[in-house]
């Protein structure tokens, strides 16, 4: 399981980089995109890996930590998806105004030379 | 209780100076003369109450848990300078009040004035050493808006940015020195540095912050080499370079020297960098002083001078050095304070200070003449003036400075005495002779009170000069003892001390003095001299003009080449500072070749497989096809949420989902705007080079990254869980956060800031949003109506979304979504109810409230849903968030911190016992944010539709051209 999702974190990042660095802005914001997936897979795994361990401590008396998913990676998590969101509509609305007031859309506002 | 007033005051009287009219001089004058007086006055009762020797303190709390405190210490010597720097102050203000011309903006004349005094106060008083180089730093930008003062004049502002750069850089480098000494001694405070000095000086640090301090008090009191600002910063009016520029600002550095003395002189170094600087200082300044032909100028050179003779004092560093630095610092304040005003008086009533034209003025102002003539002798050292004193103690100690062998320091002393003789001759000249050419104005005597400043400084120069045992000896002693302690020699101020080797330097410096003048005036025509000789050359203004022009210049060329504006290297670098900065860091990771704990699965690896074809073909496509990568993205999106519920965080996944809708929803609405890509028609020819080198540079940068990522989080997940304080929050969730579920009471309880600071930068970005949106101009190829909505063939293109949706070929769609509504709502608030013991809360019941209500948006239309719904985003977010504000403070009222979570039990008759935490109204502020925060981005964005848009405006014809 590690193995696989080491490699899917691993293939969403380098398409991220791989689309940021390209020149068109919808490019950059599918690849902010990608990346952010990759970012929060990456956040979450550091409290390692929980599979069929309860994430709600619902049983009385005092729970036993191992028995459970780890709560803090997945409340970092839960709050850079709500961020998430928000960054990605602001970069939308900067993305369709700078194309209406520069006419193209590459990232710096106009077509670089080459 | 009342040290702090004398620094207060001032700055309030600067403030209210302000706000004065700009006609009101009477009223300033009154004002900051009232403010000087009254510290006057109280300077000398609190020293008059304290017993001789006390040190008064007063102690200000500042940061107590940092050990930081606000501390003024009054003692013999700051007791000298704040009596000198409110009493010069008072005087200075009846001056300015009659040589400002009433159409000079006074108010923020005498404000920069009374802030000056206060900072300068400041300085003196400081009894941390930190605090007082803020002081000393309000002193410099104080001096730069003073000399900058008539700020349309272009050497007012070039005097003041020099005098500002090389004073504060001195100001900094005095911070760094005065960190070192904290860091020698351990404190801050001043009595703590003055009584370690053996600690100080056999320090390994001493010598480095010797020299970081020197460099402050040099550069304040224009010591060679950086004595060229104070030329330049005459270009001040008159009464700011007799205070701050002759009596007081420039003495700061001097001050600073005799403060520290007890700690840092003594040593070879402080004698060879303060001496060494002060006698360059000397000679170099009474030199360029007798070339002067501007009487402000020539006054400068003499002050840089006199500045130099006392550090050249305090170099040499015997008790009686001492003593004679101190007493020539005050000298000098009166006679030159009195000069520089005498010259504003010849100037406010000529009409100019140029020494070639000016003549004769002994016959048109005989009272101005006669207190410039004794001030100039008292600058010159004539016997029975005050600065004949102080400079015979000067003689005496150069003579012990080079034993009986070395006579340089005493041919020094005597070479400046007879400059001095010869610039105090030259300055006096202008009331004497025949004008030949006529002046400006026609000179007559000033009013009365614009001369008695200076009437009262030349009798002090007289009275100190006469009987200095009764008249300065008091004051100067208090300075001494604070200075020197127990080693207080015996001196004795007498105008006669009979027949000695001083009196005779004195004597040869006044005949030499003479003499040498007569001898430039004949032979060498002194009075029409345009420049020094020989020292010309070495203009440090110069020098700092083309260091400045070189930084500039470099700052430039760093900008050119190594700044970019374009946004594609600046990521580059970025991605490279990620990948690389770590791998060094990092180096091989171990335990890389660990087994995995957890088996593969199958099918989670068959998800995998999709989700990653999933992202490289959104990659692949992104260019060209947005909608399918847009898609292929989102495919992505559904395999994270997937293994998120597979990997035990339910909270997660749901929130994945929902976030995943409303943002593809989102581009969806956005890609309306944005005007196809189109490839080129042809066969497509095969990239040039170049785009092939960056591609595959990229490319490589990718695989690094990916796999660089791929090995760290293997590295992490394959090592055993060390502690976290996520054991913590599991334990106290349920016995102290009240609910289940960890993940959600986090969020609300344990960690409620953040959600909170969280929830407001929502806001602000969708605020942001909401303005960009007001004024947004969309590309003009997207303004049309797209041409799957123009399709003739299609007869739902001529029906508007509302009738579509009610009669159209949406209408089966349109009533199950209407239907389906209230079960949405409803599922929301399940969700959101139920979010503190099981999956849910604010954050997911907000989002699945907004979906519900855009997916009526999206089948029928804005206008027809805001005709029946009015959802006015921008009041739920604003309820939102006062409600999670409030439930925070509700804390306070029962004196908890902000947002301590209280669980209250509830009988409710119907439905049993309630479980009622605080963090629910909390998490309902998170709920109201999040869907206020998201339907007002989709609703603004979706309303661009409907609007009648404005084209942007025509592109300039420059980037038509290119």
């Amino acid at each position: 399981m590690e193995l696989v999702i080491a490699i899917a974190i691993g293939l969403l990042f380098g398409s991220g980089i791989w689309l940021i660095l390209r020149p068109r802005t919808f490019q950059v914001i599918i690849g902010l995109m990608l990346m952010s997936y990759a970012v929060n897979l990456f956040i979450f795994v550091m409290g390692r890996l929980a599979i069929d361990k309860a994430p709600l401590t619902l049983a009385p008396g005092a729970p036993n930590p191992g028995d459970y998913a780890d709560p803090l990676s997945q409340a970092l998590v839960l709050t850079a998806i709500v961020i998430g969101f928000a960054t990605t509509a602001l970069y939308l609305v900067i993305m369709i105004g700078a194309r209406g007031l520069t006419g193209t859309d590459h990232v710096d506002g106009e077509e670089s030379e080459e | 209780m009342t040290l702090s007033a004398l620094i207060i005051a001032p700055f309030i009287g600067s403030l209210v100076a302000a706000c004065l009219p700009a006609n009101a001089r009477n009223r300033e004058a009154w004002l900051a003369g009232a403010i000087a007086l009254a510290g006057l006055l109280f300077t000398g009762w609190l020293f008059m109450q304290a017993d001789p020797g006390e040190v008064l303190y007063e102690r200000i709390a500042w940061v107590p848990a940092l050990g930081l405190e606000f501390v003024l210490r009054l003692d013999g010597l700051a007791w000298v300078f704040a009596m000198l720097v409110q009493g010069i102050g008072l005087l200075v203000v009846l001056y300015a009040r009659y040589y400002m011309s009433p159409a000079d903006p006074v108010p923020r004349f005498f404000s920069f004035l009374l802030a000056f005094m206060g900072s300068m106060l400041g300085v003196v008083l400081s009894g941390n050493l930190v605090q007082l180089v803020v002081f000393w730093e309000l002193t410099s930008l104080t001096s730069f808006l003073l000399i900058g003062y008539w700020h349309h004049r272009a050497d007012a502002r070039r005097g003041a940015r020099m005098a500002f750069t090389v004073t504060a850089t001195g100001g900094l480098c005095l911070l760094a020195g005065v960190l070192l000494l904290g860091h020698m001694v351990g404190s801050y405070d001043l009595d703590a540095v003055l009584a370690a000095r053996e600690l100080i000086i056999t320090h390994e640090l001493y010598l480095p912050a010797l020299i970081l301090i020197a460099l402050g008090a040099l550069t304040k009191s224009a010591q060679f080499p950086f004595h060229f600002w104070l030329p330049h910063a005459m270009a001040a009016p008159t009464p700011v370079s007799s205070y701050l520029h002759s009596a007081t600002m420039v003495k700061a550095g001097v001050f600073l020297l005799m403060r520290l003395w007890p700690a840092l002189a003594g040593t070879e170094a402080w004698t060879w960098i303060i001496a060494g600087a002060g006698t360059c200082t000397l000679l170099l300044g009474a030199f360029a002083a007798i070339f002067q032909r501007d009487m402000k100028g020539l006054l400068a050179y003499s002050t840089i001078s006199h500045l130099g003779l006392i550090t050249t004092l305090l170099g040499i560093g015997t008790p009686l050095a001492v003593v004679a630095a101190l007493f020539h610092t005050l000298n000098h304040a009166t006679f030159k304070a009195s000069l520089f005003m005498a010259v504003g008086i010849i100037d406010h009533e000529t009409g100019t200070r140029d020494m070639r034209i000016l003549r004769g003025l002994y016959r048109q102002m005989p009272y101005t003449a006669t207190l410039a003539i004794v001030a100039s002798g008292a600058m010159a050292g004539v016997p029975l003036l005050n600065g004949f004193l102080s400079k015979e103690m000067f003689f005496a100690e150069t003579l012990l400075v080079g034993g009986d062998s070395n006579w340089w320091m005493s041919y020094a002393a005597l070479a400046v005495g007879v400059f001095g003789v010869i610039y105090s001759l030259r300055f006096i000249a202008v009331f004497f002779g025949k004008p030949d050419q006529p002046l400006p104005r026609e000179p007559h005597e000033p009013p009365r009170w614009m001369r008695f400043p200076v009437e009262l400084l030349v009798l002090t120069c007289l009275v100190v000069g006469v009987v200095p045992a009764i008249s300065i000896e008091p004051i100067l002693h208090q300075g001494v003892v604070a200075i020197l302690g127990e080693a207080t020699p015996q001196y004795d101020l007498a105008v006669w001390h009979g027949f000695n080797l001083p009196l005779l330097m004195s004597f040869l410096a006044l005949v030499l003095g003479a003499w040498s003048y007569q001898l430039l005036r004949r032979r060498f025509n002194l009075r029409q001299r345009e420049q020094a000789p020989l020292i010309h050359r070495f203009s440090g203004a110069q020098a700092y003009e083309n260091t400045m022009l070189a930084i500039s210049r470099a700052a430039d060329f760093m900008l050119r080449h190594l700044g970019t504006r374009r946004l594609q290297p600046q990521l580059l670098a970025m991605t490279l500072a990620l990948l690389l900065v770590p791998a060094l860091l990092v180096g091989m990771l171990p335990g890389l070749l660990a087994p995995a704990p957890h088996p593969a699965d199958a099918f989670f690896v068959m998800l995998w497989v999709a989700g990653g074809a999933c992202a490289l073909a959104a990659a692949w496509q992104a260019k060209y096809q947005r909608l399918a990568a847009l898609a292929l993205a989102g495919g992505t999106g559904i395999v994270t949420c997937i293994t998120f519920l597979w990997l035990s965080a339910p909270d997660l996944a749901l929130t994945q989902l929902m976030v995943e809708t409303v943002t593809t929803i989102l581009i969806l609405l956005g890609l309306r705007w944005l005007p196809p890509r189109l490839r080129d028609a042809g066969p497509a020819a095969a990239p040039p080079w170049p785009v092939r080198l960056r591609r595959s540079r990229d490319m490589l940068l990718a695989l690094g990254g990916g796999l660089g990522l791929a090995l760290l989080s293997y590295a992490v997940m394959v090592r055993p869980m060390p502690d976290s304080i996520a054991s913590f929050f599991l334990e106290k969730a349920r016995s102290e956060g009240g609910g289940s579920n960890a993940v959600n009471v986090l969020l609300v309880d344990f960690r409620g800031f953040d959600t909170m600071g969280e929830i407001t930068v929502l806001a602000i970005v969708a605020l942001t949003v909401y303005a960009l949106l007001r004024r947004f101009r969309p590309a003009a190829e997207s303004i049309a109506i797209p041409a799957q909505q123009a399709n003739p063939v299609d007869a739902a293109t001529r029906q508007p979304p509302a009738e579509q949706a009610n009669s159209g070929y949406l209408q089966v769609a349109g009533i199950y979504m209407r239907l389906l509504l209230p079960f949405m709502g409803i599922t929301a608030a399940y969700f959101f109810l139920r979010g503190h013991n099981l999956p849910g809360g604010g954050f997911v019941a907000g989002l699945i409230f907004s979906v519900a209500i855009i997916v009526q948006y999206m089948l029928a239309g804005a206008t027809w849903v805001e005709d029946r719904l009015h959802l006015r985003p921008h009041r739920w977010l604003g309820y939102g968030l006062c409600i999670a504000c409030a439930t925070g403070l509700g804390a306070w009222a029962f004196g908890y911190p902000f947002l301590t979570s209280h669980t209250a039990h509830v009988e409710l008759p119907l439905l049993g016992e309630l479980h009622l935490p605080s963090a629910f109204f909390f998490d309902l502020g998170v709920f109201a944010t999040v869907v206020g925060c998201t339907m007002l981005i989709l609703v603004a964005l979706a309303h661009q539709s409907t609007r009648s848009h404005r084209l942007p405006e025509k592109a300039d014809p420059a980037r038509e051209a290119r």
